[in-house]
Order: C-alpha cells, then structure tokens, then sequence
C-alpha cells in the first residue's frame, strides 16, 4: 500500500510514492538522494537526521513523510555547497569545526534555525540550540567557537 | 631497514607517492581517515617535503593491492609511520627531481633550488615544472632513509592556515559516508540478532519469507539477515524475522557486580619492566612501611558509541568480492574475510570508505564480514549493509572493565620510596592479525552464529611494550623503587576490544588521582608534589605550560587552603584538578588543568579546562588541537557518565537514553597550549589528552567538596557513596 506525496524540498516540488508510514529520513536519503540528512539512530535521540521545517530545526528519522506535505523542507544540501557554502557552513570550516563530520549536517540545520530567529544568540540559547545534537568525536568546543563568531558578526 | 615498520615493508618512493606528469603528486598512505584529519597531515607533509602547493596534492582512498599495508590506523602511530614515511619519500624525491633538472640544464644540482613545484636555476632563472621531470620517466628509486627534511618544511608550517581537506563535503553533506552509498541495484540489509552473545536460533517459521513484502532472508545457522531493495521494507522485515525467531541460551550473561568477577575469576599476571610485562613471577610487595597509602580505582565497561551505527557495502560478483567499509585496518580485514568465505587473498579487495569516528575497534569489522556473507548469499547484487543503533549499542566490542590497585611507601616528608601499581582487566586487543598462530574468523561476531561456527579465540596475553592492560601503568616520575604488575583476568562478561587509549585512561586516572591524594596528605600543593617527583624535561615542560595558562601558581599565591573546597578565586565552591602523563610512555606529552563545582544534587559541572600538549614537531596545529579538545570531551563523558550496564538475559545499555554521552550544555570552556618542537619526531597525540582529563576531574572534585571518587563514572550516586565511605 503506497501513497502518493508532494514534498517541497530545497525549493522543489518533488512527487514520491511512498509507504505511508515510511519516516521523512527514508524518504529524503533514499528518494531524493539527500544523504547530508544522516542516519545515526532512527529513534529521535541523536539530531543527526536534522532538517528545517518551515524554518523549525526538526528530527525527520521517526515521523512519517506524510506528516510533512505542505511544510517547507530545508536540508543541509538546501543550505550551501562545497563550491559556494552557506554563512553557518563557512564559519564551521572557519573554526575547522568538525572531525568526522557526522553530526555535522544536523549542527548546520540546528545553528541556522537558531540565528534565523536571532540573530545575536547569547550562550545559553547557543548551547540550548544544540542540545539535541550529539558529537562522539567532541568537536564541541569548535562548533561553540564557530557560532559565537556568526553571533558577533551579525549585523545590529 | 628502517625502524619504521611501514618503510620497512614499502621501501620504494613508488610506494608512496607518484608526481604525475600534470605536476600534481599522488600520496597512498595505509592509515585511513577517521575524522582524526591523518590524510590532511599527511598531505601537508608530503607538499612542503616535496614543496609543491597544497592544493595540488591528492590523497588516494586506501585499498587493498594499491596503498601500503601499514597494518591498523590506531595507537597513535600514524604520523610516526605514515608521517614519516612519506617524508622521507618525499625528500627522496625532490632530490631526485633536482638532479633530472641539473642534468637537463646542463648545470650543478648545486645552483639550483626548488619552488612550488618547480625546479629554477638561481643563475640563469630557467625553470622547469616537476611533471615535465617525470613525463619520460616516473620516479621509481628506494627511500632514502638518510634524507634530509627540507630545513624550509620545518619552518613554514602556520601559514597559510590550511583548509582540511574533505571539510566542505563534511558542512554541506556532499560527502558520502559508506552509508550513503547505494549504486545502481542496491539492496539494504539488517542483521536480526540474539537476544544475547550466548543465544543460538532455535526456531524459525518455515513461511517466514513468504510475508515479508519480497525481502529475502538470509540464514547460516544463528545468523539471520534480511534484505531489501528498499530500506523501509528491510527493517519492517527484520522486525517480523526478530519477532517470529525464538532463540534459546544454555547460559545468560555473569551479572554478578564487576569487581567481584575480576577479583575472583582466573587471572594470568605479570610483573612490568620498562613497561613491558616480563613472563616471571611476580614480586611479592614489600612488606608495609610506617606510612603506607593504598587505594583502588576502578572502571566501568564503556562504549566507543560511534555516532553512526557500523556500516558496509559489498558486492559478490564472478566469485570475486568487494567491500566498501569504515575499518581501520584494510589488510587484516581483507585476511580475515576471505579466511572466513574460503577465498583466495587475490579475490578479496577492501575499499576504504568515510563512516563516523570510530575511536578504536568497534563494530566496522564486524559489518563488513557479514555484508560479505550476505552479498554472497544473493551474489550480483551490491549489499548495503547496516547497523542499527541498538546493534551498535549492544553488540560492539566494548573497552574493558578494568581495577587499578594503587599504593606507596613514603618517607618523612611525604614523598614516595616505593610506589606500586596492579591493573586487573580482560584484553584490551581482540583485533585480528595477519600471521598470528590460528584461525582469524572468530574474532568477529558473524563467524561464531554461522552453522560453521568458529569459537572466539582464547585469551592470550599481550605481552608488547605498553600494550593494553599494563598501557600507562607505568608512572613518569623518578620514583626510587616501583613495582608494576599486570594481570590478565578470564571468563570475564562483555564483548571487548581496543577503545581509544586502551589501558591508558583508567590507568593514569588511577595513578595521577593517587598522586594527588598523597600530594594531599603531605599537605603539599598538588603542583608542586608532581614537580618535586619529576625529572622529565618535556613532561614537566607540558605541566608548567598547562598550570601557567590555567593561572595555577597565582590562585595558590591567594592563600587558597590545599583541599579546603570551597575557595578564592574564580567560581566560588569550584575546585581545580591537574594531572599530566606520556601516553604510552613514548607518544605525546600531555597535562591538563580543570575548574569544577559539584551542585547540592552531587552533581558535577566542568567550568573549565587547560590542555598543554607537546607532539614533537607540530604538522597541522588546527588538527593538533581538534584532537586534544575532542579526546577530553569524549574522556569527560567517560569520567562523568558512562557505563554499559547488563543482567542475565543481555546489555540493557542500547541507546542514548540507556547509554548518556557528554551533551552541549556539559562542555567547559578548553584552551589549548601547543608546545612545539621543530625538528624533534612527530608523536602521536590522538589519545594523548583522555588520561589525563579524567584524572584532572577528580581531583578538582576532590578539591571542590574533600570527596575522593574512585570509581567511575563520577555520577552523583557514585559521589554520594564515595563522601559515605570516606
Ligand atoms: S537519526 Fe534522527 S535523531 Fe538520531
Ligand atoms: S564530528 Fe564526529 S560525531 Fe561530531
């Protein structure tokens, strides 16, 4: 049993037929060949598979895509690319703010979110911002330092 | 022969490196990326060796048949090898480029000089480009072990800042992960596993696969796959597969509390000398001094908890095999897979692909081999396959659980005479190596479900200079008398292997909280005492640096009471903590200082946190200091939160809520201090920071609140118990 979908994704409007309990994740990994949103746990513990929704930093690897028809859907490739990377994306490769880079793509999401909606963060909403997001690698400290700049560095 | 054992194997220049007649230079290194940044180094290594741009040198994916085999990517080798080797090929062959130019100008090797890829006479100005050197012939010589580093290499280094290579690809997700990889006609494939490591399959319905949606089953004895062309139907199949399989177990997991068992169980010891475990009796410890201290520390089991569950691609096709894999040792994979599938060495090729930190010997291995049996049960078809988070959580080979029993004989003004150290653990190596006495295959985890089942080799004890257990258990001051002993403890609970550091971190945890309580009771400022006991210049260069930018000297010059908790300066009620350590004795330097407060709930808050590090001649200070930052968040979340936890019937650690790892909000402040040494070796520095920050913790603990935890991790149960018991 298959159903159709519309998603706006990065701009487009992409039909899929699809389960309809299949999570966003799945859709956008496998669909639509949107590998920058990870897979890390499938259980809403990690922030790996982050995505915007409209504007919202939000977990795609549990809810079904059809729970996000009409709902504009940023991912991390939406975002920037290696030829012309986005303003969060370059104050990450600035502050060298990552390791392996897996829970990279979901910081990006969750500190684009963030200074969408303020754009002079304080630290707590920094670190409140990324709670969800886990590193094993502890880039921590890189990532603090990268937003920290973005929020100096924004226009008053 | 070279001391380096990867020269030793690859001794030609070919080997390494090739300048290709466009004028860019290939590099093969057998070390692997693993977010550690080793190919950026490597990289940069070989561009000022060779002086040639940055950006014109290309790392090539290692692979089997084509890169070096330099055995696993671990132990904070890599730039001692890899490093190293492809600089010495490289001098080698900027050498030889020079002398092709001076005979094709005519002139002296002498009067000329290179630039960026070019060879130029200071005399006439004439250039000629590196690639036009090799059009007729490439460069194949020996490496030249005498060769002399360019002097400019060693001084170039800060600038320009470098772009780690694959970065962009990490920020904007371009880069694929073996995860990601899914060609053309790709199948996705789970593993349904046992309830527990001890469980066999005792039935299975017969139509099982007939309501599965189409997804093929995949069985060999206890070994359940399925598989799919989508991946929503794999995993809704390996649901049903997991909850139509009963399996039965002759014996659940020892649940018995871990101290027990590695006191009571059979044990194999060994006196350490020199920091190698020698095969004699062990001495008997000197009877007790007047004033004799003795504590016992001990560690949990802990997870690498790799953010991205262990992943593989492999193809079967006309009997030969590829596979797509995160491991950290492609050689030793690719024996070990085609010992267990009965092919030929030729027929088996292991590719290199980007996963997640791995941090050690994790489940990547253990994915591969069964990604192999799976693409050879439905051969022709690329087989992506996947972990799940509860796989990774209950089934990767854990660091072990580990018991440091720690005392010392002091004089009248309270420093050491005599210090001993024993370190009571399972293996800390269960990785498979090429050449060793008997079959590989059960090592890993699919082999021992298979119907061919192939038992877990036994225990045998690693008797290697710092090897696991023994690994920094010998201390770095100038004791007058030490006694170390290593002991090798059987039939012990989980599943284990190398994590980052192996012994190292619970071992200098141990040792340099010890040092503080007796720094303590001699009444002395913890500084101080490891100074007065130091004769190592670089180990103490490291602490002063650490102690000085922590501000160390002038708080005690405020008069703040040694151990008094609450204090002068900085957060009020916080304490600080220092600690400092040689990873394994010969790598990197390492000290670190760290500000705490422990809250009304006992609960612990990291405030600040000062790393000095000394790694010999630094190649890539931004990587340097990404790994010493990142080995004390993850040895931070050792310290204060982990610890697999299990009864009878399996692990209950199977995910992030079970198993809590270091969150944003806990990271303090770090600074990091490079100390730099031009011209001295590379050291290895990857691991470096972890022993030390645990130990830093707990003594700021200490210091804070007057509570001495022993056992990890310091959750605030553990405190209370330790202020109860003290
Ligand atoms: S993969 Fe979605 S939160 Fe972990
Ligand atoms: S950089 Fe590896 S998990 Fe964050």
């Amino acid at each position: 049993m298959t159903k159709s979908l519309t998603l706006d994704v990065n701009g487009a409007s992409c039909l899929v037929r699809v389960d309809p309990d299949m999570p966003l994740a799945l859709v956008l990994r496998n669909r639509l060949g949107l590998t920058g949103v990870k897979d890390g746990c499938g259980l809403g513990q990690c922030g790996a598979c982050a995505v915007l929704v409209d504007g919202e930093p939000t977990l795609t690897c549990v809810r079904p895509a059809a729970d996000f028809e009409g709902r504009r859907i940023e991912t991390v490739e939406g975002l920037g690319t290696p030829e012309k990377p986005g303003p969060v994306q370059r104050a990450l490769i600035e502050a060298r703010a990552a390791q392996c880079g897996y829970c990279t793509p979901g910081i990006v999401v969750a500190v684009t979110g963030l200074l969408r909606k303020d754009p002079h963060p304080g630290e707590s909403a920094i670190r409140a911002a990324l709670e969800p997001h886990l590193c094993r690698c502890g880039a921590h400290p890189s990532v603090l330092r990268a937003v920290r700049a973005l929020a100096r560095a924004a226009p008053r | 022969m070279s001391a380096n054992p990867s020269l030793a194997a690859h001794p030609r220049v070919e080997d390494w490196i090739t300048v290709r007649p466009d004028g860019c230079v290939e590099v093969r290194s057998g070390k692997v990326e693993i977010g550690q940044r080793i190919t950026t180094a490597v990289a940069l290594v070989a561009a000022r060796e060779l002086d040639v741009p940055f950006d014109r040198v290309v790392m090539a994916p290692a692979r089997t048949g084509l890169s070096p085999d330099e055995g696993y990517t671990s132990g904070s080798n890599s730039m001692e090898q890899s490093g190293h080797a492809v600089r010495l090929a490289a001098a080698t062959a900027r050498r030889e480029l020079v002398a092709r130019a001076a005979r094709r100008l005519g002139v002296d090797a002498s009067t000329l000089e290179t630039r960026e890829g070019l060879v130029r006479s200071r005399e006439t100005n004439r250039t000629l480009g590196f690639g036009e050197l090799v059009e007729d012939a490439p460069l194949t010589l020996p490496v030249d072990l005498e060769a002399a580093p360019r002097a400019a290499a060693r001084e170039a280094p800060r600038s320009p800042r470098i772009e780690p290579l694959r970065l962009r690809g990490l920020v904007t997700g371009a880069l694929r992960f073996v995860h990601d990889l899914q060609p053309e006609g790709a199948l996705h494939a789970r593993v349904v596993r046992p309830p527990h490591y001890h469980a066999a399959l005792a039935s299975l319905p017969g139509d099982l696969e007939a309501g599965l949606e189409g997804a093929r089953l995949v069985r060999d004895g206890s070994f359940l796959a399925v598989a799919a062309e989508d991946e929503h139907h794999a995993l809704r199949a390996a649901a049903r597969v997991a909850a139509a399989a009963r399996w039965s177990a002759a014996r659940g997991l020892d649940d018995r509390p871990i101290s027990q068992q590695l006191l009571g169980n059979r044990r194999e010891s060994f006196p350490v000398r020199e920091c190698r475990p020698r095969e004699e009796p062990v001495p008997e410890p000197p009877p007790d001094a007047p004033r004799t201290m003795r504590a016992v520390y001990e560690r949990p089991y802990q997870m690498h908890g790799s953010l991205a569950p262990s992943a593989a691609l492999a193809r079967f096709a006309g009997g030969r095999l590829t596979v797509w894999t995160h491991s950290q040792g492609i050689y030793p994979l690719r024996s070990a897979i085609a010992e267990t599938l009965d092919l030929s060495l030729e027929s088996v090729e292991v590719v290199h692909a980007p996963g997640a930190g791995c941090y050690g010997h994790n489940g990547s291995d253990d994915a591969a081999l069964e990604a192999a049996l799976v693409a050879r049960a439905i051969p022709d078809r690329p087989v992506l396959l996947k972990w799940s988070r509860e796989d990774e959580h209950a089934w990767e080979p854990y660091g072990p659980a580990m018991r440091m029993e720690l005392a010392a004989h002091l004089d009248d003004a309270g420093d050491v005479r005599f210090w001993s150290h024993e370190t009571l653990s399972d293996t800390h190596v269960v990785r498979a190596r090429p050449g060793a006495a008997g079959p590989q295959a059960g090592r890993f985890l699919a082999p021992r479900y298979v119907a061919d089942r192939v038992r877990e080799p036994a225990r045998a004890p690693n008797l290697t200079v710092n090897g696991g257990i023994h690994r920094n258990a010998t201390p770095p001051y100038a004791f007058p008398e030490t006694r170390i002993v290593k002991h090798l403890v059987h039939d012990l609970p989980l599943r284990v292997s190398a994590l980052r550091t192996l012994g190292a971190y619970a071992n200098v945890f141990a040792a340099e909280s010890f040092l503080d309580e007796l720094a303590h009771a001699a009444g002395a400022d913890p500084l101080d005492y490891r100074r007065r006991h130091l004769k190592d210049a670089r180990t103490r260069a490291v602490l002063d640096a650490a102690a000085e930018r922590f501000g160390w000297a002038a708080r005690a010059a405020a008069g703040r009471p040694v151990g008094a908790g609450a204090g002068a300066g900085g957060d009020a009620g916080a304490g600080r903590g220092i600690a400092v350590a040689r990873y394994k004795n010969a790598k990197s330097y390492c000290a670190v200082a760290v500000e705490a407060r422990v809250g009304d709930d006992a609960a612990i808050h990291l405030l600040r946190a000062v790393i000095a590090v000394d790694a010999g001649e630094i190649v890539d200070p931004d990587g340097l200091a990404a790994q010493l930052e990142g080995g004390f968040v993850q040895a931070a979340s050792w310290t204060l939160l982990e610890a697999v936890a299990w009864d009878r019937d399996g692990i209950t650690s199977r995910d992030w809520e079970s198993y809590p790892i270091l969150r944003f909000s806990a990271v303090p402040e770090i600074e990091t201090v490079l100390v730099d040494r031009p011209g001295e070796p590379f050291l290895g520095a990857g691991e470096a920071s972890c022993g030390p920050a645990g130990a830093a913790i707990a003594n700021a603990v200490f210091d804070a609140t007057g509570v001495r935890a022993r056992r990890l991790p310091l959750t605030p149960e553990s405190l209370r118990e330790a202020a109860a018991e003290s």
